[in-house]
């Protein structure tokens, strides 16, 4: 043995730590990609919806209605089409959502989950489009249509409702029954040792010990919900621009249908007017509000991790 | 006096013994049980009752029509209409998006969880990807528009294509998923014990080498489920390849695959978008037999993606 071990023995070969540090930088590339992205998208979104304050008379956007070939942008048409919508979605995914992820997590045996979650996840993966199709074959004319009375038109806004919270249910049920399973099970012996029963744990042990979770959920929902586009789109029954109204039984627009209806066929406008930059600037609108909920639910999320 | 409290005494623990012995019937309980299952039955159903109404339509549908609905394409004619576009271009975005999402993805959650120390730009990047995983569809289908529409036009569809090609909706669906590989690739990663990775560090291997061989093969399945998963939804996606101009038209066929990828295009959600919207019935048979294809594809990965988690689906 030929003197003493050095450190330099011990650095490795020289091609090594070049294949590393380039490993590093490929994938650190990619990680920050992600920043790329937003602040792209916050550009084009920001770009076209400044195109659009300067082309625009302000005044029109307080007017009577959504109406961009006319030049009439009235955002609260578009926006109380939006609540609208995303609140009859809430009416349907919240009961349901939560109802599910408490039977699923505090009711059903481990094999019963873990055949029913599946599903539950399927219902998730069905595309909006084909639940469009749903809520004017089905939801329109079998549920609104024979609830309210037949002189409801078949596009309305409480169809497309209906079928967002469908859609959505299956998200909401999914976090708040992770935040649920996520509740230690000492709470829940610690309240059955004192004589509680299965329903008195799950409604005043396990539900508030969740309780960000659930509201992350419904959050992540109310966010999903808003920026859902094909149903609106097929359903709500705003093509071409529509009035400013609160009936949930007449057809209106929202924020998203009114985008597509600007990108496709139905409103195309080209050239200099101010009707085809408008669509970035309902885009920035949509993009700051799931924005601040998704920000809001996150905080929620994180609040239930640090805890348990 | 001291009998008096023997006899509380003795009534009192009467009480308790019946309290704990009888077997009261726990109506409300029962009720609220019966509840909770009535609105996971209720969201099962809804499942149910739109596939029978689908099927309903579909299926005759098919049986009449047979082959030839896969084999024609757009028609203003509804006899003459068919599938065969949306098919070919749901395979192609479908592969586009696997090629770009899967790489650049599983690279940046490598660089998060195995990589990055806890800094203030870490923590910015992952906030920052969780957002993008929650922006709604259409607003990519916008920064699809602004960027790979009219900014990149001339690379992605040049001449009278306009930048709306299959190069531009690809590149918005895969830049739409990637959050979601990104989230779930994340998460397989952080499943791998540490033990595993001081193991391979303990015998001198460098943190790239440790990931490749020790870390990725037991993530693998994680990654694969969630690469699986983010491309069904992509397919299943509409409203972002409208924006960036998805037809709903006439499509002129052929050329090779590199020249399809700058030519117009559709895929099969947005001919469901199409066929709904035209007033004839036998466009809304189409729409469903469309429909049914679609759904059944997306659940053939699902189910797919599903099975492979539970059949690899590790505990330390």
């Amino acid at each position: 043995m030929s003197g003493a071990l050095t450190p330099e023995d011990l650095h490795g070969a020289r091609s090594r730590h070049r294949r590393e540090r380039a490993m590093r930088a490929v994938f650190f590339s990619a990680a920050f990609l992600s920043v790329v992205i937003s602040v792209a998208i916050v550009a084009s979104l920001a770009g076209g919806a400044i195109d659009f304050l300067r082309k625009v008379d302000l005044g029109t956007l307080w007017s009577r209605g959504w109406f961009p070939r006319r030049n009439l942008f009235d955002v609260k048409t578009i926006f109380a089409g939006t609540v609208m919508v995303s609140a009859i979605a809430m009416l349907v995914a919240a009961p349901l959502g939560l109802g599910s992820a408490l039977f699923l997590s505090e009711y059903a045996s481990r094999r019963a989950r873990r055949l029913l979650k599946p599903i539950l996840e399927t219902l998730a993966s069905v595309p909006s489009v084909v639940m469009a199709f749903f809520a004017l074959r089905f939801i329109s004319p079998e549920v609104v249509q024979r609830f309210f009375g037949s002189d409801v038109p078949l596009f309305n806004i409480t169809a497309a409702g209906l079928a967002v919270g469908l859609l959505v249910t299956p998200l909401v049920a999914s976090v708040a029954e992770d935040a649920m399973h996520a509740v230690p099970n000492a709470l829940r012996e610690a309240s059955v040792g004192l004589g509680a029963r299965r329903r008195t744990t799950s409604v005043r042990v396990v539900m508030p010990a969740a309780v960000s979770g659930i509201t992350a959920a419904l959050l992540l929902g109310v966010s999903r919900a808003l920026g859902e586009t094909m149903i609106v789109a097929i359903v709500a029954g705003g093509t071409g621009g529509s009035l400013f109204s609160l009936d949930p039984l007449q057809g209106g627009q929202t924020m998203t249908a009114a985008i597509t209806a600007l990108a496709t066929g139905s409103d195309q406008v080209r050239g200099a007017g101010p009707a085809y930059p408008s669509l970035f600037f309902v885009g920035m609108l949509l993009f700051l509000l799931t924005l601040a909920l998704n920000l809001a639910s996150e905080r929620f999320v994180r609040r239930v991790r640090r805890r348990y | 006096m001291s009998a008096r409290v023997e006899a509380i005494g003795a009534t009192a623990s009467e009480r308790v013994r019946r309290e704990l012995s009888g077997r009261r019937s726990d109506l409300l309980g029962a009720l609220f049980q019966l509840l909770l299952l009535f609105t996971l039955v209720f969201a099962l159903a809804v499942l149910l009752v739109l596939l029978l109404d689908v099927g309903r339509t579909a299926i005759p549908f098919l049986l009449h029509r047979g082959a030839t609905v896969f084999t024609a394409g757009y028609s203003s004619l509804p006899a003459n209409a068919g599938m065969k576009q949306g098919l070919i271009g749901s395979a192609y975005l479908g592969a586009f998006v696997i090629v770009i999402a899967l790489p650049l993805g599983v690279g940046a959650a490598i660089y998060m969880e195995e990589y990055a120390r806890d800094t203030a730009l870490t923590r910015f990047i992952n906030t920052n990807i969780r957002n993008l995983a929650g922006v709604p569809a259409i607003v990519y289908g916008i920064l699809g528009l602004a960027v790979f529409v009219r900014l990149l036009g001339t690379v992605t569809g040049p001449g009278t294509v306009e930048g709306k090609s299959l190069l531009a909706g690809g590149l918005t669906l895969a830049v739409m998923v990637l959050p979601i590989v990104i989230i779930t690739t994340q998460e397989a990663l952080r499943a791998v014990p540490h033990s595993i990775r001081e193991a391979g560090f303990g015998v001198g291997a460098t943190r790239w080498e440790v990931v490749r061989s020790h870390v990725l093969p037991y993530a693998a399945p994680g990654v694969l489920t969630g690469s699986v998963l983010s491309m069904a939804r992509a397919l299943g996606e509409t409203a972002p390849l409208i924006m960036v101009g998805a037809v709903t038209g006439f499509l002129a066929t052929g050329g090779g695959f590199l020249d399809a990828l700058q030519q117009r295009f559709t895929s099969l959600p947005t001919l469901v978008f199409a066929y709904v919207k035209k007033p004839q019935a036998e466009f809304q048979d189409l729409a469903a037999a469309t429909i049914l294809v679609l759904i059944a594809f997306i659940f053939v990965v699902n189910l797919a993606a599903i099975l492979l988690r539970n059949r690899y689906e590790r505990k330390w």
